[in-house]
């Protein structure tokens, strides 16, 4: 992928620390936290994955990422800048500068492939004329140029994990978080769609993907690991315990069954 | 193919199609087609609104102008069997009238006027001589008469014809002037009640339009929507509710305060005819569904970013 497709223009930060979690903790309503003591901080420019099994709260914290969520405590700081008390006007800015692969697409219905997929450029106020060419390269990047028409209850749902991961990078985000963005796609396409992110990363984003795909792991030799279980990190202190010289053996206890 | 997104894949048009299109893409955010009973409802809550705003100006109007006609106006009645002593006091109270600085205009109500307005109670023996009717003399006080100059005028008419009595028109047109202030203020608050009703209606057709595109909502919210861009999509739609509903109000309502000024200009009587609506206060009546549009549209936004403050 060249600048043009992901043309807008990037607002990279130099710091280290893209992304910091300190002991976040996520409640729903009076329930028991969903995610407790949550440390750690993720580095500009570097690719992680966050695995775990079902219900162990991966979905919960790319949602605390994303700003769809705030935490019922602790400090949660995007681009160096505490979040958690940052007022909601505030909060669109840094939505921009956030691409998401929701596990459930979350394409705007009525809205075509080609809408779908122009829609954070034109929220950012972009001029048609700029939007039309990136789109299209953009949708036949992820095979679905002939289908830029058609309404997304149209498409299967591997087209529409592609139009919802077009959707997600169009912008060029300094971060990219995703939910499970091959689990409805064919290998030969995770591979292209993974080939995208690499690309994406490469230019500087970085990339955070919850996925239970161990395989998908294995194809990224520098993307480090996160695990959660049950709302906790298995690291206690937080800190990244999974770098790839590791992963190997990881990915083996993981495909086992046991604890990382 | 729209034409749009043939001239996007020919890479062709300007600056203008560029807008266009924004525009349209823009609008298409919330899904288009059926838009629900709200553009009738805004159009009653207009004809209604409307139809109080004319009868209101017209009201209005003939309150001015009754107000005009009558300020002043003072009828002198001379009940007096002999017609030639009647006819010699009308003379001598006339020419009082006329010689006093106070007094304005002067008309002496003729005879056969006055027999041919009684003659339907009394047929056609009105103004007999031996049926005799009592002589009036019509007169205008200037401005700023006061009640001694009008009771020292009485008086010296009391010295000429000494049945002579002085009746006020404002005196026995005053109940039908508050009857008619009454139904004014009736109308403005009806119309008052009717706007308010309209930005209810609109509040709750907000929050349900709210709640019906809550998904997409959400969806643009994640990808960096401010409150004021999704604001601004209902209070767009609000906005084309209310001026279809207000163009067809206005239009409704027109061609009826239009028939009612036809009938009304029919009854051959002073007192209603001056019940119009003249073309300075008609061309007022737009203002209604305008400013019941920018009300809908003020409403839409205020409702919808309340809202939206409830969500992250």
């Amino acid at each position: 992928m060249d600048g043009q497709t992901l043309h807008r223009g990037r607002s990279s930060t130099d710091m280290s620390a893209i992304i910091e979690f300190e002991n976040i903790g996520l409640r729903y309503g009076a329930d028991a936290e969903v995610l407790s003591d949550i440390s750690f901080s993720l580095s500009t420019g570097g690719f992680y994955f966050l695995t775990g099994a079902s219900g162990a709260g991966k979905t919960s914290l790319l949602k605390l990422l994303y700003l769809a969520q705030r935490p019922s405590r602790g400090v949660l700081k995007l681009f160096g800048e505490d979040v958690v008390m940052m007022p909601r006007s505030r909060l669109p800015g840094f939505r921009r500068r956030i691409g998401v692969v929701f596990q459930d697409f979350r394409l705007v219905p009525h809205l075509s492939a080609y809408d779908n997929v122009a829609l954070p450029l034109r929220l950012a106020g972009l001029d048609e004329r700029e939007i039309s060419g990136p789109v299209e390269e953009m949708l036949g990047w992820v095979g679905l140029g002939d289908r830029s028409g058609a309404l997304p209850d149209s498409l299967s749902g591997g087209e529409q994990q592609r139009i919802a991961i077009a959707r997600a990078v169009i912008g060029r985000p300094d971060i990219l978080v995703a939910d499970e963005p091959t689990g409805n796609v064919d290998a030969d396409m995770a591979k292209r769609l993974l080939g995208l992110f690499e690309a994406l990363n490469r230019l500087g984003t970085t990339i955070v993907i919850a996925t239970h795909d161990l395989p998908l792991i294995g194809m990224i030799p520098h993307g480090q690991m996160m695990r959660l279980d049950r709302g906790r990190l298995i690291d206690p202190t937080g800190s990244l315990r999974f770098p790839p010289d590791k992963r190997p053996a990881l990915i083996q206890g993981l495909a086992l069954g046991k604890p990382g | 193919m729209t034409m749009d997104e043939q001239q996007r894949r020919e890479g062709g048009g300007g600056f203008a199609w560029s807008q266009r299109a924004g525009r349209a893409a823009r609008n298409r955010w919330l899904p288009q087609g059926r838009r629900g009973p709200m553009p009738w409802i805004i159009a009653i809550m207009m004809f209604l609104s409307t139809l109080a705003g004319g009868a209101g100006l017209a009201l209005s109007n003939a309150l001015e102008r009754m107000h005009g006609e009558l300020a002043g106006g003072q009828t002198a009645q001379i009940v007096e069997a002999d017609a030639a002593r009647r006819a010699d006091q009308v003379r001598r109270v006339a020419a009082m009238l006329r010689a006093d600085k106070a007094v304005r205009m002067v008309r002496i109500i003729p005879e056969e006027a006055l027999a041919a307005q009684l003659e339907p109670w009394i047929g056609a023996d009105a103004g007999a001589d031996d049926l005799p009717i009592p002589a009036l003399i019509d007169f205008e006080l200037a401005p700023g008469t006061t009640p001694a100059t009008l009771k020292a005028i009485a008086m010296r008419a009391k010295a000429m014809a000494p049945s002579v009595r002085i009746d006020s028109h404002e005196l026995y047109l005053g109940p039908v002037e508050r009857l008619m202030r009454l139904l004014m203020w009736l109308a403005a608050g009806v119309m008052a009640l009717m706007i308010l009703t309209t930005g209810a209606v609109v509040t709750i057709a907000a929050r349900s339009a709210h709640t019906t595109h809550r998904g997409t909502i959400d969806i643009m919210h994640l990808l960096g929507a401010t409150d004021v861009q999704i604001a601004r999509l209902f209070q767009r739609r609000m906005a084309l509710d209310a001026l279809f509903g207000g163009a067809l109000g206005l239009g409704a309502a027109s061609v009826l305060l239009w028939l009612a000024g036809r009938f009304i200009a029919a009854t051959d009587a002073e007192l209603t005819q001056m019940i119009a609506l003249p073309w300075r206060l008609a061309v007022l009546l737009p203002l209604i569904p305008i400013f019941g549009t920018l009300l809908a549209m003020l409403t839409a936004r205020i409702t919808v970013r309340h809202a939206l403050e409830r969500a992250l």
